[in-house]
């Protein structure tokens, strides 16, 4: 799998703000929307923010 | 039997006087004075402003919840208060003017015995010219998704410049409206929610989508940004807000205050002095927040609003108003109870308390012109403070004068914000955040100013489940439906 995506190359530029910052690469955009995975995330997320309501009641 | 009375019956004020009334029973009274016929859950307006959702879907009506709760109702706004009685009477009132119920522009006295104000923000387009009305409303060259009825028309707006993107160019800037605005977050939201659905509708590359916002970097969003623990780094919020943008094919300029608003075009000047324009077919910026202009008086009929109120119009509670420079900001400076400092029985919840300072760092241009987020109150915040609030007027009804006020700095409270990149069920994304606390406290947490444990953030589907899952819960929480005490605010 290459390490760049190449879908959003065309948005970053060399010297231009957009060469300055991280991009995701193909794989971590596929976990994004990757329904196993983010079912897994969803119970973890779930986990911290509980934590951090607990925390501010 | 005694009267408490909320101004402002939206996050803040709804929650207080639910709950006040819950642990009042029938010995009491709780009143809820406020303008709107029905309660919005402000969040999803995103999703009316790019018609994947309708009006009903994010409003209800709240003369039936009420009525269920045993809550007396006026749709009225509040206009004044009298927290020493008039002439003849001790009795602290305050004057309504009808806007429903049959009503329409009747006023009244209504007298309380705690009173709580939770009248949120008033939308200043009028701050930036062009951007209101001249009457204080939205102007005819950009659009908003501060209420519902302005996200059906940015809907309709969007949707007419999607029909022409199919066939032409089209340019559309969001972003604030002010240098002094805060609420980056629902820009920040409607800017990717467009972004997700020009893709969908396939006229994503005859768009020109660009931001323009008053944060002095890309993901400060009025809380001096955050950072998150990611691959053994603290990361700050800039690198992840700029990747997205980046990402997306996003252009952004910050830094800005929009100077000024004609058709198709805005000026802008920036920290740098750099002053430059803009041209869009489409815009939705957002305008800077203010109190709702209530008034104060005193016994004899003097002015004492500004012994009650700051000069941007929010109630002054028990925060340290000092002035001070960024340097010597303190977690302290921010309120915990909420309390009016001269009149013990008035408190505030929400957008409608008084912040000490900025929590972003204060900048401007050359010119002098302020350029800097101003302090978010976001929906749990806004809602822990309602409830904190109700809980100590409850104790004060209950156990008398001596009782020990409930607190909730938000220096010692986080917030879980969850702000939509895109809506659908497989794929949609949003970015999941929590900060702890809000309001950075660098004596405790040097450095950064937040427990790492506690702040996290990720972008993915799952933070779009649970972004349309929480639309329903606080809804249904907010009905007062079964169970709703168990859904936290
Ligand atoms: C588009 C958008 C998206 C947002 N998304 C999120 C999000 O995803 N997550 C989040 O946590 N927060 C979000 N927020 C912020 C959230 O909506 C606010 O934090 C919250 O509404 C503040 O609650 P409040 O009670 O102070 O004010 P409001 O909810 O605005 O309520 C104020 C109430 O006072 C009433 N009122 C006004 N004038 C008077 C008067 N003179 N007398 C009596 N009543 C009066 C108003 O009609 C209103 O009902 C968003 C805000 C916007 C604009």
């Amino acid at each position: 799998m290459a390490s760049v995506d190449h879908s959003i190359e065309k948005h970053v530029k060399a010297y231009e703000p957009s060469f300055e910052t991280m991009v995701p690469t193909p794989f971590v955009k596929f976990m994004r929307t990757c329904i196993l995975w983010q079912i897994i995330r969803f119970i973890i997320i779930n986990i911290k923010m509980l934590l951090v309501v607990k925390k501010s009641h | 039997m005694a009267r408490l009375v909320v101004m402002g019956g939206g996050v803040s004020g709804h929650t207080a006087a639910t709950f006040a009334k819950k642990w009042l029973g029938n010995d009491h009274e709780v009143v809820v004075v406020t303008p709107n016929s029905n309660w919005n859950w402000i969040p999803s307006n995103i999703w009316v402003g790019v018609g994947q959702m309708k009006k009903e879907d994010v409003v209800f009506p709240l003369a039936p919840v009420y009525a269920k709760a045993g809550i007396d109702y006026r749709q009225a706004k509040a206009v004044s208060i009298h927290p020493e009685g008039k002439e003849g009477s001790d009795k602290p009132f305050i004057t309504i003017e009808y806007t429903g119920q049959g009503k329409e522009g009747q006023t009244e006295e209504l007298e309380y015995d705690y009173l709580i104000n939770a009248t949120g923000p008033k939308l200043n387009f009028d701050a930036t010219p062009g951007l209101g009305d001249g009457n204080g409303q939205l102007g005819p060259h950009t659009v908003s998704v501060c209420t519902a009825d302005h996200a059906v028309h940015a809907s309709s707006e969007l949707k007419k410049v999607f029909e022409k993107a199919k066939t032409e160019k089209q340019k559309i800037v969001v972003g604030t409206g002010h240098g002094m605005c805060t609420c980056q977050g629902a820009a920040f939201e409607y800017i990717f929610n467009i972004e997700h659905e020009a893709r969908k509708a396939g006229v994503r590359d005859n768009l020109d989508i660009q931001w323009i916002s008053n944060e002095s970097f890309l993901g400060d969003f009025g809380i001096g940004g955050l950072h998150i623990k990611r691959g053994g780094y603290a990361a700050s919020s800039k690198l992840f807000a700029e990747s997205l943008f980046v990402e997306r094919g996003v252009n952004w300029t910050i830094g800005a205050h929009v100077k000024k608003v004609e058709e198709g075009r805005l000026e802008y000047i920036q920290l740098d002095g750099t002053e430059g324009e803009m041209e869009f077919d489409f815009a939705m910026l957002i305008p800077p927040f203010a109190g709702v202009g209530l008034k104060a008086y005193g016994k004899d009929g003097s002015d004492i609003t500004d012994t009650i109120f700051a000069p941007n119009g929010f109630l002054k509670v028990d925060a340290d108003y000092t002035p001070k420079p960024y340097e010597e900001w303190k977690a302290s400076d921010w309120p915990r109870t909420y309390q009016n400092p001269t009149y013990k029985n008035i408190f505030a919840c929400g957008i409608a308390f008084a912040p000490p300072h900025l929590i972003s760092k204060p900048m401007s241009a050359p010119d002098g012109t302020p350029i800097n987020p101003t302090p978010p109150r976001t929906g749990m915040p806004s809602g822990i403070i309602g409830k904190t609030v109700a809980k100590s007027i409850v104790d004060l009804i209950k156990h008398g004068e001596g009782a020990k006020l409930h607190e909730a700095s938000m220096a010692e409270m986080g917030a879980a914000c969850v702000a939509s990149a895109g809506k659908g069920f497989k794929d949609g994304t949003a970015a999941a955040l929590t900060v702890y606390p809000v309001v950075p406290d660098f004596e405790k947490y040097p450095g950064i100013g937040r427990d790492l444990d506690y702040t996290f953030g990720e972008i993915g589907l799952a933070g779009h489940w649970i972004k349309h899952i929480l639309h329903y819960m606080f809804i249904y929480k907010a009905q007062l439906k079964p169970g709703w005490t168990l859904i936290p605010e």
